[in-house]
């Protein structure tokens, strides 16, 4: 048996709709569906003219595919039709009942599958990024191009911390896990008004603007008599432990056949992966382009949305 | 007919059955089966000589528990499934066959107070894997459109669970887990003879002792951790 898994939270508005909040330069999406993929109800999202060629914009991990409202219509704009979607826990798509890896790759295949393309060009930040990367490994025949926003994890990314020191911090790590998981069954996430949620937010994206921030919320949370709650699974926890190597999914690259385009933010921040120039260079397949960008984070999408568009868009003209 | 009887616990979104197979006093034995198998439904004979009660849990996507809609199967929420059973048992001597088998590695470093001793067995699902990434490919497993078809082992269990990647380090740092925090010399036991990278690694670590499964049971009966510190 299947247990039928949590209902997606309220849906978050599109473009002209009347409760649809406003930031410079934003814009929400112009249409909407949801797709089922293997019994998850994933929210798909679209940006510019139907019958332009499709894009795919994967969103990285703790996001939604609302982040993109400032890149995804200067894309647009300059003649795609932006697809993205809300991975499985997040945004307006079920709160499943595992989460892992292969699962969000079999995901962003539905989402593939669902624009009718036999192959596109992909973008991707962050685990967004990451996951791209081994859609592109898995299944090149579907991808014609492929554009990395800061997520290539590297080696960089573990702490450089003597043996008994890890194994201490293992303990603690394992049994929060373990902890959580237990109380996980009944626990939703707090309460709060907007500004709350964003200075929330803000802690873990300190360059954000706080009004892009509080832009955000009501697209990424739900409102209810006690107040503001983000979407997001409560079930799901940053951080963690298990098999995976970050160095793994930037062993993907060298491989890969299509046009690639890294592009890496320079100022390191907590949600990055740490990842320098130097990690990258050597593992750029031939022909490969790779920009970074001084003065600019992780979020280069929300930092410097026009610079990031020009880039996408020269890419794949 | 089974003699057993079974408890449901909730973790997150999925039912889990906790079967009793055996009561009686003492420290609980706590069962973990193999990759696509099930909770047996009495006490097999080579264990009959645990002294205390003995139980099974089904892990998601087995036996009679409920399964993940798109599946996900990670061996650490398997990892959990345990855990919820030791928090309905208190603590427990934890034998796993193939699958259950690292899982049971899994849980006895992550909860080294309430697994007294781990005992790793031949089974189904052992290797995994394997210690590195492989090519990746992303097929979907096909689900069975007769709806009189049993709906477990979830063929997504069955895919990802044999897929997922065991490398050596990560198996041993559980190990050293629990020879750190458990209060046992020796908190593992390995009494199978088939011995993929990750086990290869883990029974040359020191806590970790390689003999028969009587001799486990003996070991595990008899322990008696020292206190927390």
């Amino acid at each position: 048996m299947v247990l039928p898994a949590a209902a997606p939270p309220s849906l978050a508005p599109t473009r002209g709709d009347a409760a649809a909040p406003s930031y410079p330069g934003a814009r929400r999406p112009d249409r909407h569906r949801t797709i089922d993929a293997d019994g998850v109800q994933l929210a798909v999202w679209e940006w510019g003219d139907e019958a332009a060629p499709p894009v795919l914009f994967a969103h990285g991990g703790f996001d939604f595919a609302g982040t993109f409202d400032l890149l995804a219509p200067l894309v647009a704009d300059a003649g795609w039709r932006v697809v993205s979607w809300d991975q499985r826990g997040h945004g307006d798509s079920s709160h499943a009942h595992l989460y892992s890896w292969e699962a969000d790759l079999r995901d962003a295949l539905a989402v593939l599958d669902a624009t009718g393309a036999r192959s596109l060009p992909v973008v991707g930040h962050s685990k967004g990024g990451a996951l791209m990367l081994q859609l592109a490994d898995a299944q090149p025949h579907r991808v014609s191009h492929l554009v990395n926003l800061d997520g290539l994890p590297s080696a960089r990314s573990w702490p450089d911390v003597p043996e008994h020191h890890r194994t201490k911090l293992l303990n603690g790590e394992l049994a929060g896990w373990l902890d959580h998981r237990r109380k996980a069954t009944t626990k939703v996430r707090r309460p709060g008004t907007i500004a709350e949620l964003a200075e929330r937010r803000g802690r873990m994206n300190p360059r954000l603007d706080p009004a892009w921030l509080r832009y955000v919320v009501p697209i990424g949370a739900f409102q209810e008599d006690d107040g503001w709650r983000w979407k997001i699974d409560p079930a799901m926890r940053p951080g963690g432990f298990g098999p995976w190597r970050p160095e793994w999914s930037m062993a993907r690259l060298p491989s890969l056949g299509m046009p690639v385009l890294c592009v890496l933010g320079l100022e390191l921040e907590v949600m990055g992966w740490g990842t320098l120039p130097e990690d990258v260079h050597p593992n750029l397949p031939p022909g490969a382009r790779f920009v970074p960008l001084d003065g600019v984070g992780h979020f280069m999408h929300v930092e410097k949305p026009a610079v990031v568009a020009d880039l996408i868009v020269g890419f794949l003209s | 007919m089974s003699a057993r009887s079974t408890v449901v616990l909730r973790h997150v979104n999925v039912d889990l059955a906790l079967h009793q197979l055996r009561a009686g006093e003492g420290r609980a034995l706590l069962l973990l089966h193999g990759l696509g198998e099930r909770t047996p439904d009495e006490v097999p004979r080579h264990l009959a000589a645990w002294p205390g009660p003995v139980w099974g849990l089904d892990l998601t996507g087995h036996g009679a528990s409920t399964s993940s809609a798109g599946g996900g199967y990670t061996a650490e929420v398997l990892m959990a499934d345990a855990d919820h059973a030791l928090a309905h048992l208190g603590e427990a001597t934890v034998l796993g066959r193939g699958l259950g088998a690292y899982v049971a590695l899994l849980i006895a470093g992550a909860r080294p107070r309430s697994v007294v001793g781990a005992i790793l067995t031949d089974g189904p699902g052992l290797a995994g894997g394997g210690p590195s990434p492989h090519s990746p490919s992303a097929l979907r497993p096909v689900r069975s459109s007769d709806g009189d078809a049993p709906t477990t082992p979830d063929p997504y269990a069955l895919a990802e669970l044999s897929q997922d990647v065991r490398p050596a380090d990560y198996a041993t740092a559980f190990v050293r887990q629990a020879q750190q925090f458990s209060g046992l010399e020796t908190p593992i036991a390995v009494a199978g003879v088939v011995r993929p990278p990750w086990l290869s690694a883990v029974a040359d670590e020191h806590g970790v002792a390689s003999v028969t499964l009587p001799e486990a049971l003996r070991l595990f009966a008899d322990a008696t951790p020292t206190p927390a510190p």
